[in-house]
């Protein structure tokens, strides 16, 4: 990338890579909760609802430190995977947590309607056809829901290319370690002569949010087609 | 293969308490809607778990509540034909098909042959959205038929339909009856349904069994009015003898010539049919110069007044038993009562065609 300075290129491939990862992992999760939340019950299922949505009404700078508390060297969590040799603060890793957890409430969100959509009838057929509830989501439920984990996916991916607060307050704003786009734009808005650097950041930005939204679009259109049966 | 049912169920101030037998053939589960119909199949099904009760197909137990026996669903081996079709709308009609093949190895059911009776060859590669109510329904029954049921359930499968695609569906399942393919569990209300199909039917009423046994028996008892005495009518098997010019066809019931619209039948074929009750007039002297073809000398059996105006009249004749709905008036009037002898009249275009159907 000829027109980004190198400081710059590194900040949004680290973003792209912390993004990645966040929605990737964050999804079998996502998938899991909202099939929970849309088909069981369960004791408890209110405050699972509400754990899911904190991260939504919370200060992000507030999940950040609870982030820090629990997953930091010292938290209890963190220190548990630090004797598996895996630190997450002040890492890519972790900041890939902070954006996975700012994002999951949307995720979860959009996969939640997708399957309050699918007609309980049509996996009852497949149940008497000899399906057993897990192929039963897995040949009929999933591919109904494609679009909306699509949806849910691009959503989640788009908070985690934006998410500021909680992961400046978990992992900082070290470079070519977890300084992503929006932190370099802080960063660098915070030094003279930073405006230009700032500039094609938010350039970036912009390109990167419409082009995954265009997309996400494309994709869900064909996944409706497929799966109106037309 | 033989169905054993016996189940109670509560919901809200409704009661559900049935207790019947499905042997080979058609069962039809009779009555009007709120009579538990649906609750029924859906147990047997395993959609919805009863209080309490059993269920059994021969020898396996599909749900016992006192010997903690609840099969799950996909684990009863069963075929569900339900009023919307339920295709699956993410594959196409060949999936659909095949469905069942993924989870249940070694099925006896050849794709060809159920594809080729219900005549879905050409829709194959389409998806369920693509095809008419018609189609779709015949699609469900074949997808049902693929998994090699140990029974067949079918809950108004033609309910949703317009007259047309229920002509389009009926044959199938009287195919499938006569074929002695499977033992079919069949939901209707529909009294024209119940004389076409049914080898058994079992009546329900507010949630209990009113009456059980061979279609024409519990059609053609005047007790048993599972949907009031509008939709009453006897069934009764005739020989088609022969179709003349003029679009009637002539069949032999009991000795005595019937002529109905013109039928689909071959000569020599033994079909049968509904008559409702609403369309027979009572005479006591053979009538002369009526306009009316059909008339079958009797005597009467029962005089069973309604609670409105009217009155059912059964009536034994050769053919078989008659019913009649004449008024409370006409019955004093003519002076009926047990014993008499009588004549029904029945006018040839007064049955209709879709109460004429195949024999099994």
């Amino acid at each position: 990338m000829g027109w980004l300075e190198p400081q710059e290129w590194e900040a949004v491939a680290l973003s792209l890579r912390v993004s990645f990862w966040a929605t990737l992992v964050a999804l079998p999760f996502g998938v899991f909760i909202a099939h929970a939340l849309a088909r069981w019950h369960f004791p408890g299922k209110q405050l699972l609802n509400g754990l899911v949505h904190l991260p939504l009404i919370l200060p992000p700078v507030v999940t950040g430190y609870l982030l820090l508390l629990t997953f930091g060297t010292k938290g209890p969590v963190g220190a548990l995977l630090q004797d598996f040799g895996i630190v997450l603060a002040f890492r890519w890793t972790g900041a890939a947590l902070a954006a996975a957890v700012m994002g999951f409430p949307l995720m979860v969100r959009a996969i939640r309607l997708s399957i309050e959509a699918v007609d309980p009838k049509l996996e009852q057929a497949a149940s008497v056809l000899g399906a057993s509830r897990a192929w039963v989501f897995v040949t009929v439920t999933l591919p109904l829901i494609l679009p909306g984990i699509i949806a849910g996916s691009i959503l989640g991916f788009a908070k985690a290319m934006g998410e500021f607060g909680a992961t400046i307050t978990f992992v900082s704003n070290i470079p070519g370690e977890t300084r992503t786009v929006p932190t370099a734009i802080y960063a660098f808005l915070q030094v003279p002569g930073g405006e230009s650097s700032a500039m094609r950041l938010v350039v970036v930005s912009v390109v990167v949010a419409m082009g995954a939204l265009i997309m996400s679009e494309w994709l869900a259109r064909r996944a409706a087609r497929r799966v109106s049966g037309t | 293969m033989t169905l054993a049912v016996r189940i109670r169920h509560s919901f809200g101030d409704f009661t559900l308490d049935v207790d019947f037998e499905a042997p080979p053939g058609l069962t039809v589960l009779f009555g009007r809607s709120g009579s538990g119909k649906t609750t029924v199949i859906n147990a047997v099904a395993g959609l919805l778990r009863p209080d309490e009760g059993r269920i059994a197909v021969d020898g396996q137990t599909l749900l016992d509540s006192a010997g903690r026996v609840d099969l799950p669903p996909h684990r009863r081996g069963l075929g569900y034909v339900f009023q919307e079709a339920r295709l699956f709308p993410h594959m196409s009609v060949r999936q659909n098909l095949k469905f069942s093949r993924w989870f249940r190895k070694g099925t006896r059911a050849d794709f060809g042959q159920v594809v080729e009776m219900l005549g879905i060859g050409d829709l194959l590669d389409r998806r369920p959205g693509a095809l008419s109510g018609g189609e779709r329904q015949r699609v469900a029954i074949g997808r049902a038929l693929l998994g090699d049921p140990g029974i067949l359930l079918a809950d108004e499968p033609l309910a949703a339909l317009d007259d047309a695609r229920k002509a389009e569906i009926l044959p199938y399942f009287e195919r499938l009856r006569d074929e002695a393919a499977v033992p079919i569990l069949y939901v209707s209300h529909s009294a024209a349904e119940v004389a076409r199909l049914a080898t058994t039917v079992v009546a329900l009423e507010n949630g209990r069994v009113a009456g059980q046994g061979p279609a024409a028996d519990v059609l053609g008892d005047p007790m048993l009015t599972p949907l009031g005495a509008r939709a009453m009518g006897a069934v009764l098997s005739a020989r088609v003898v022969a179709h003349h010019d003029d679009g009637l066809s002539e069949l032999d019931a009991g000795g005595v010539p019937l002529f109905v619209p013109r039928v689909v039948q071959s000569a020599g074929q033994i079909i049968r049919l509904r008559i409702a009750a609403q369309e027979v007039m009572l005479s006591r002297a053979r009538p002369e110069g009526v306009s009316a073809l059909n008339i079958l000398p009797g005597t009467i059996e029962q005089v069973r007044p309604g609670e409105g105006p009217g009155a059912i009249v059964s009536l034994a004749t050769p053919a078989g038993r008659i019913l009649a709905r004449i008024t409370q008036r006409s019955s004093k009037t003519l002076g009926l009562a047990e014993g008499m002898h009588c004549h029904a009249i029945i006018k040839s275009v007064a049955i209709a065609p879709q109460d004429i159907g195949g024999q099994d």
